[in-house]
């Protein structure tokens, strides 16, 4: 076959075509994995209210209001008993940026567990947050913000960051706080 | 050349990352683990491949000034399709790998294999080029992966060899630089031993 | 405040090459002169900041709206280097003496994961807009310049050196580089 010759119409006319089978063939990819990806994340969040609340029947979803933000909160209730909330909660201060973390809080507003949802934060360092990995994320258990300062001791609070990751353990702190604030002006309300 | 020599020369003597020194953002990068270092390489390894066959398919069809753009469209569909899969089936390793996985276009590797092997080749010949780069460039990022694994946080694939938290710095940027450095070194040191033999 | 937290990160805590690992194969292979080290930063300088603008409104006005921001990649790699041609074109008419500088840096420029990497980094940080965007381009490509500006004045000594023989060339390089993202560390906590 011989090489097609380079004129703007050939051009063009290449760069379209391709484009659109680019196009095309995406579209149907999106569509295939469309569904499973949103079961993947969602069985994730399903997996990590688990884990941040002691055993539950079944959650409603509530958006909370949070600085012009809202986040999304998942109280747990047993019929007619709340048993507590999980607060899909962020930050953008990380080592590597954004962090999602999802908070569990009981009833009286003392923190019960926290699950890390996504992070990008270095192996080895910063991913010490996830409970799998170290012993970091158990101090906030049964703890309130009222008595337990979110900050680390660094900058005057009550957590003892992860060594040699004073960034990652400080982003922890600031998104377990932007939950802590937004559930209690929620119950407050 | 033969169908051997072309699929088993990245491996070693024209490996990408330590021969070539191609590609070198996510070798760097990802090779925080071993397991990090062979997800991304085998995700490029199959960028690397469809995108051979296509463009060997495609190469009379393609006008030659147009050929570069052409070549990128097609390695940044691949890289989508590569996106959405991981993102659906493994989504651990997607958010591990996380920016450097449509980086993957802008591995020079793979628009360098395009532009110099399969848009002068056969369509066979094309794919054993992308299957041989390919896995000399996972070779690579996994070795590199596991010695900064071992190094850095003493554990091979994720399961502890020691105790203790190991020597930081090889997790951390400088210890990816200084551990690329031996390795390519090493490397040099024995392809020129068997190229004298 | 907030910029200036983003300019010093970008520049110095998580500078682009030395902690991030973007745009390493320029760093590598252009920096053997101070010369040739700051005509690249140049180029990359502009189209970064370029590219960038461009590629967060195409993501905010037409891909989110019409959800089809799965086709991220691809577009803004499309973007990329259309607008290095684009700008490539645009400087032979206007600044025959500046093409002369940048002119052979810019088709390298396509394939340098900082641009696209930068792009992508400002349209996935959800807190910021277009201005802080700006700014982290700006930056960055300035922490991509001052990096690679040092590593080629090192290797400019290097060159006079004796090393052993499987250290020569991209190994010592790494080494060099290595050292260099050891002292980078020391910033972090800068940004307290």
């Amino acid at each position: 076959m011989a090489k097609t010759e380079s004129t703007f119409l050939s051009m063009s006319l290449t760069l379209l075509v391709i484009s659109l089978v680019a196009s095309a063939s995406l579209g149907f990819i999106y569509n295939v994995t469309k569904e499973p990806i949103e079961k993947s994340k969602a069985e994730k969040v399903k997996a990590a209210i688990k884990v941040v609340l002691p055993d539950f029947k079944e959650t409603i979803v509530v958006k909370i209001p949070s600085d012009g933000d809202s986040l999304t909160c998942y109280i747990a209730v047993n019929g007619t008993d709340t048993i507590g909330y999980a607060i899909e909660t962020y930050t953008d201060t990380g080592f590597s940026g954004h962090i999602d973390l999802m908070v569990g809080f009981l009833k009286d507003g003392k923190i019960y567990n926290t699950a890390v949802l996504k992070h990008a934060e270095t192996p080895g360092l910063g991913d010490k947050m996830d409970v799998k990995k170290s012993d970091f994320a158990l101090q906030f258990k049964d703890k309130d913000a009222t008595t337990f300062k979110l900050k680390v001791k660094k900058d005057g609070g009550d957590v003892q960051a992860i060594t040699a990751a004073t960034i990652s353990s400080r982003a922890f702190c600031d998104a377990v706080e932007r939950a802590d604030k937004a559930l209690k002006n929620f119950i407050h309300k | 050349m033969s169908k051997l020599n072309i699929l088993t020369r990245g491996l070693l003597k024209e490996n990408p990352a330590l021969i070539l020194v191609l590609g070198m953002c996510p070798t760097l990068g990802v090779s925080t683990s071993a397991i990090n270092g062979l997800g991304m390489g085998l995700a490029a390894t199959f960028v690397l491949i469809m995108s051979n066959v296509v463009v060997a398919l495609v190469k009379n069809l393609i006008p030659d000034k147009v050929r570069i753009p052409a070549f990128i469209v097609i390695i940044a569909s691949f890289v989508t399709i590569v996106e959405l899969v991981l993102q659906a089936y493994i989504p651990a390793l997607y958010e591990q790998l996380g920016l450097f996985i449509p980086l993957i276009v802008v591995n020079c590797i793979i628009l360098g294999r395009a532009e110099a092997f399969a848009s002068k080749n056969g369509v066979l010949d094309s794919a054993l080029d992308g299957v041989g780069m390919g896995l000399g460039f996972t070779l690579a990022l996994t070795v590199l992966g596991t010695i900064r694994e071992i190094l850095g946080s003493g554990a091979v694939f994720g399961i502890n060899i020691y105790e203790g938290d190991g020597i930081l710095v090889f997790v951390l940027a400088p210890g990816a630089f200084l551990a690329l450095a031996y390795l390519i070194a090493i490397v040099n040191i024995i392809n020129k031993k068997m190229v004298k033999k | 405040m907030e910029y200036i937290l983003i300019i010093i990160s970008a520049i110095f805590v998580n500078n682009v090459v030395l902690s991030r690992f973007l745009g390493i194969c320029p760093f590598m292979g252009v920096s053997n002169k101070v010369s040739t080290a700051l005509g690249m930063s140049g180029a990359v300088t502009f189209v970064i900041v370029i590219a960038t603008i461009v590629t967060y409104l195409v993501q905010v006005y037409i891909l989110v709206p019409l959800k089809i921001d799965y086709l991220q990649t691809i577009t803004f790699i499309l973007i990329i280097a259309s607008l290095v041609q684009m700008v490539e074109i645009i400087l032979k008419k206007l600044s025959p003496p500046l093409y002369q500088a940048l002119g052979i840096f810019l088709p390298l420029i396509t394939t340098n994961c900082a641009v696209l990497g930068v792009a992508i980094l400002v349209v996935q940080n959800k807190a910021w807009g277009i201005l802080e965007g700006v700014v982290f381009a700006t930056a960055t490509s300035l922490g991509f310049g001052l990096a690679l500006i040092i590593f080629a004045g090192i290797r400019e000594q290097l060159e006079l050196i004796k090393l052993p023989k499987g250290m020569r060339g991209v190994p010592i390089a790494f080494i060099v580089a290595g050292i260099l993202a050891l002292a980078f560390m020391g910033f972090a906590g800068l940004d307290k």
